[in-house]
């Protein structure tokens, strides 16, 4: 058993599936049944074979674990494979969200099933090996080949605005990304491999490290997305399919914070030190720009869009603090902004089915007729605003606390975010489902059907059970973050030792 | 003083006598036969694989004949490999078309040797004569071939101008051959490199008018005037030849002749292919934009890809050149490919050739589109398919050299370009469906399947062409 590669197994199940469903013939019904029914085994399987990962997994080591290694590309790279506690929890998140984006899509999608099945396993494919490549060419396969998927998936069946919103998104990451790919390449001709863990033990002289870390900046910047460059998402929010926004949001946007944790901070240092101070500011006007702008939006989804870029700012703010509070801070925001976003936009995708509109205005009252759904959009809305009790409020407080041990202003201008967050989440919250159900159109809509409840179900008991119990995700990752910011403080030590002579240290009680 | 002239070895230049005589021969028989197209097609077909197997089974290592004038070495296996291979696609791809329009002519396959022969002498040409006999070889036959739809007034034009333009290169060339020779006093290749020392400006003035010979041939800015109008006025099988074959011997030229020739004076012709290369970039992925008719678009496409491969020239390293031999496999790739699709653009009234006569094409053809949305994403270069490997390779050479604004403009240019190929996969897929295409000619279906097959794979096993370029590269320096 030990031998079995189970991570490019996890990683490459699911082409097994593209195979299969391209290899049904017509478009009948019969057909589209199949298809849907191969793309959910083949997502249960991936995810019940990515189990075993967490089973085997020690997670007291810091090292890479479940390691392939095998020459590739005629001696220029090699694919390399493995995870570690800070990638684990982002490849579970991926094979879990799967199988339910496809449930999700179960009858929405009618048209040109089998493509898009196809284009969602093929992106499980190239999300889970970008959470796992442990080589910069491979991971950059991975990472920029998801964009080829999801540019169909928004542009073929998403709303009235999909050309333009497909364009936008593959056109801005693609920018971001090949400015990463020429720095991959200065660092093939500095350490002469594109191995990451080979990489992470490297030195890059100080002043590469600044232009290196801008450019793998300007990628992650862009995929998180960071304030400014975070237009292009409520655009592809909105038009992408219910499943794309749950992916988009879920996954797509953590190889940003996960680029940062896996490249930006254990390569460069230095320049990780230098530049804090401009992810701080952009994080901080990202917490509250946006969600000031969130507060205005008429659109459902737009709405919870700015919301992930605000959340996501308390990520990098988190990241950037370089303290283990806020490292493990940014990675539990990361899942539980992945659970409770997905859950989000699965619940404007129960009412969209129904109304086919999104606008905040055209509901109102909904609690009189849909009690579950209020609930079910209670539990997720309170998680957002992060509210004790749910996953949200672990995350957002770790993150805080770890930036107010190095800087106190910006995180307290986060903590008004905090707050903008609550008005927005509460607004939206107040409009749609309570109040008087006046509206015709809305009398007769239906409570959760069977297969949303079975959708939602794993999402309510995972975003409470993380935020009584967050144990599990903080101790997968426990090792490995500690041993980041030892190799941080190592690098790092001379210069920021000379930094505090002129201030002594805080102590903060543990 | 004996007037006896020694023999030159001929082994190494079998391929190209093979296809001289084989060109001939067939000549006769359509001269002399009814309805000989058929067998003619065929026959060249085979000569063209056979000639590629002799080039892939002469002794190895580094042969030079005919007084120093001719070279075989890695490098030309490699090109010319490529060269042949792309030959007989278009071959393959002109069967159907030639019976569907009319256009049975049996000199197309013959001209297409005949060029073909240039192009394998201009691959292992070692001095000046040399160089220009294949060029001029090569480019004769590619001027009669755009002109070979005798009645279309589009063609003959595409001809004319093919021919009038490239006597106009061929002349600077020339010229600046003469003046090579003139302060240098060789024409061969290696003597010029013993003899150039640290250059002067007579010599780099002569260097120009040979780049700019150069640069016409392989439709880079600002010489590439010529490429929409003959890529759009030319039937479309001989454009598919145009796109592929001639190119990759012209790059190789375009390689070989300043890094064996002018080694020591590198810095001063990098800095002209350098701004070659941007240009050339820039203009493909901007001029494109704006293109209806997909082989006009697809000549602004090549204008851009040459830019790319030029990169690694302007890099002037082992590693480099390596980028550009790569770049140039995949790139016949997924022109070929491309084109077959392109040729499967049928409807009721006849071949179209709007780029809105795809439109829906996922729903009437989704095999079709499916591989021609494959040839859009590696042309613009995103991974996993080939196209980004052909550009890894150049940029990690840019790198290498340290020319990194040359990298950096490259880069923003290919984002660029990937707005236009998106837009044929948007036509495709995202748009209601137009008038469907008539049923896909095998042999169309085969050139297509390969070479998707190819680009598509390219990541598993990238190590036959990346390991053949390197050793094709080392043979250079």
């Amino acid at each position: 058993m030990a031998s079995w590669p189970i991570l490019s197994i996890t990683t490459f199940l699911p082409i097994l599936g593209v195979l299969w469903i391209s290899a049904l013939q017509g478009d009948d019904e019969h057909t589209r049944r199949n298809a849907r029914w191969a793309a959910l085994w083949t997502t249960l399987v991936t995810f019940a074979v990515s189990l075993v990962l967490v089973w085997r997994f020690d997670p007291a080591s810091p090292e890479f674990q479940f390691e392939e290694k095998t020459s590739w590309l005629g001696g220029f790279s090699t694919y390399h494979m493995g995870v570690d506690g800070i990638s684990l929890p982002f490849v579970i998140l991926t094979t879990g969200l799967m199988p339910l984006c496809i449930i999700a899509s179960w009858e929405v999608i009618q048209t040109r099933v089998k493509e898009y099945m196809i284009a969602f396993l093929a992106l499980e494919t190239l999300m889970v090996g970008t959470f796992s490549a442990l080589d910069l060419v491979l991971f950059y396969l991975f990472f920029e080949g998801g964009l080829i998927p999801m540019f169909l998936i928004i542009g073929v069946w998403g709303g009235p605005r999909r050309v333009y919103a497909s364009f936008k998104f593959f056109l801005y990451t693609l920018l971001g990304s090949v400015l990463m790919l020429l720095a991959i390449m200065a660092m093939y001709w500095q350490a002469n491999t594109t191995d990451i863990p080979a990489l992470m033990k490297y030195a890059f002289p100080q002043g590469m490290q600044t232009w290196l870390w801008l450019a793998f900046f300007a990628s992650f910047a862009v995929k998180m997305p960071m304030w400014p460059v975070h237009t292009w998402l409520p655009d592809a929010h909105v038009e992408a399919p219910t499943a794309g926004s749950v992916i988009l949001a879920a996954i797509l946007l953590k190889m940003g914070g996960y680029g940062f944790l896996r490249f930006s901070v254990p390569m460069f240092p230095h320049a990780s030190m230098d530049l804090a101070p401009l992810i701080f500011t952009l994080s901080v006007v990202a917490v509250i720009y946006t969600s000031l702008v969130a507060l205005v939006q008429e659109d459902m989804k737009k709405l919870i869009a700015y919301s992930s870029v605000a959340h996501m700012g308390f990520v990098t703010m988190g990241i950037f603090a370089l303290t283990a509070q806020g490292v493990a801070g940014g990675i539990f925001q990361m899942i539980s902004h992945g659970i409770v976003s997905a859950a989000l936009f699965l619940c404007v995708g129960v009412v969209y089915d129904r109304m086919h509109t999104r606008e905040i205005a055209a509901y109102g009252g909904l609690v009189n007729n849909m009690p579950l759904y209020a609930v079910v959009f209670m539990v997720f809305t309170l998680a957002n605003v992060g509210l004790p009790g749910t996953s949200g409020f672990i995350g957002e407080f770790l993150a805080l606390i770890g930036t107010f041990r190095v800087n106190i202003p910006v995180a307290t201008l986060a903590t008004v975010g905090v707050i903008l967050s609550a008005c927005y989440a509460l607004w939206l919250y107040r409009k749609v489902i309570f109040g008087v159900l006046e509206k015709p159109a809305l009398v007769a809509l239906r409570d959760l059907g069977r297969r949303e409840i079975l959708v939602f179900a794993p999402l309510v008991i995972l975003t409470i059970l993380f935020g009584v119990y967050p144990k599990p995700v903080l101790d997968m990752s426990a090792a490995s973050v500690a041993q980041l910011l030892e190799n941080y403080q190592a690098a790092v030590g001379p210069k920021k030792a000379a930094m505090d002579v002129s201030r002594p240290p805080l102590t903060v009680a543990k | 003083m004996s007037p006896i002239v020694e023999m030159p070895a001929l082994l190494p230049a079998l391929p190209e006598i093979l296809l001289v005589v084989g060109a001939m021969a067939l000549l006769m028989v359509g001269a002399y036969r009814e309805n000989s197209v058929q067998l003619v097609n065929g026959c060249a077909f085979a000569l063209l694989v056979l000639a590629a197997l002799v080039v892939y089974a002469l002794p190895s290592g580094r042969i030079v004949t005919f007084g120093g004038g001719f070279v075989l070495d890695d490098f030309a296996r490699v090109l010319k490999i490529l060269t042949l291979a792309g030959s007989a696609a278009t071959i393959a791809l002109a069967r159907d078309y030639q019976a569907a329009e009319r256009q049975e002519k049996f000199e197309f396959a013959i001209l297409i040797l005949l060029s073909t022969t240039g192009m394998l002498m201009l691959i292992s040409a070692a001095d000046l004569i040399a160089l220009y006999l294949g060029l001029e070889l090569m480019s004769l036959a590619l001027y009669v071939v755009a002109a070979s739809n005798r009645d279309s007034i589009r063609s003959t034009e595409a001809g004319l101008k093919y021919f009038v333009l490239g006597a106009l290169s061929s002349g600077m060339l020339l010229y600046g051959a003469s003046l090579i020779y003139g302060f240098t006093g060789t024409v061969n290749f290696a003597g010029i490199a013993k003899a150039a020392g640290q250059g002067g400006l007579g010599l780099t003035f002569g260097l120009v008018f040979l780049f700019a010979g150069f640069c016409f041939k392989v439709s880079a800015v600002p010489f590439h005037m010529w490429t929409p109008d003959v890529y759009e006025g030319a039937p479309t099988p001989v454009t598919a030849f145009f796109a592929s074959a001639p190119k990759i011997a012209a790059i190789a030229i375009f390689v070989r002749a300043p890094i064996t020739a002018f080694p020591e004076i590198t810095p001063q012709w990098q800095q002209i292919v350098v701004f070659v290369s941007i240009a050339s970039m820039v203009l493909g992925a901007f001029a494109a934009i704006g293109q209806r008719n997909i082989k006009r678009l697809m000549a602004y496409s090549a204008i851009g890809h040459m830019g790319f491969a030029l990169i690694g020239l302007a890099a002037a390293t082992p590693e480099g050149v390596q980028g550009v031999i790569v770049y140039m496999g995949i790139y016949l790739a997924m022109t070929l490919g491309t084109f077959a699709c392109i040729l499967s653009m049928r409807t009721s009234h006849g071949l179209v050739e709007n780029i809105s006569d795809l439109a829906g094409l996922a729903r009437t053809k989704p095999g079709m589109a499916f591989f021609l949305a494959t040839m859009m994403f590696s042309l613009a270069g995103i991974p996993p398919l080939a196209g980004f490997f052909a550009k890894y390779f150049v940029f990690l050479a840019a790198i290498k050299a340290g020319l990194y604004a040359l990298a950096v403009i490259g880069v923003l240019a290919s984002v660029v370009g990937a707005y236009y190929y998106l837009l044929i996969v948007k036509v495709m897929y995202f748009d209601e469906a137009a008038e469907p295409f008539e049923r896909m000619p095998g042999l169309l279906k085969v050139v297509t399947g390969v070479t998707g097959i190819f680009v598509l794979l390219f990541f598993v096993y990238p190590a036959p062409l990346v390991s053949a370029a390197a050793a094709a590269a080392k043979s250079l320096f």
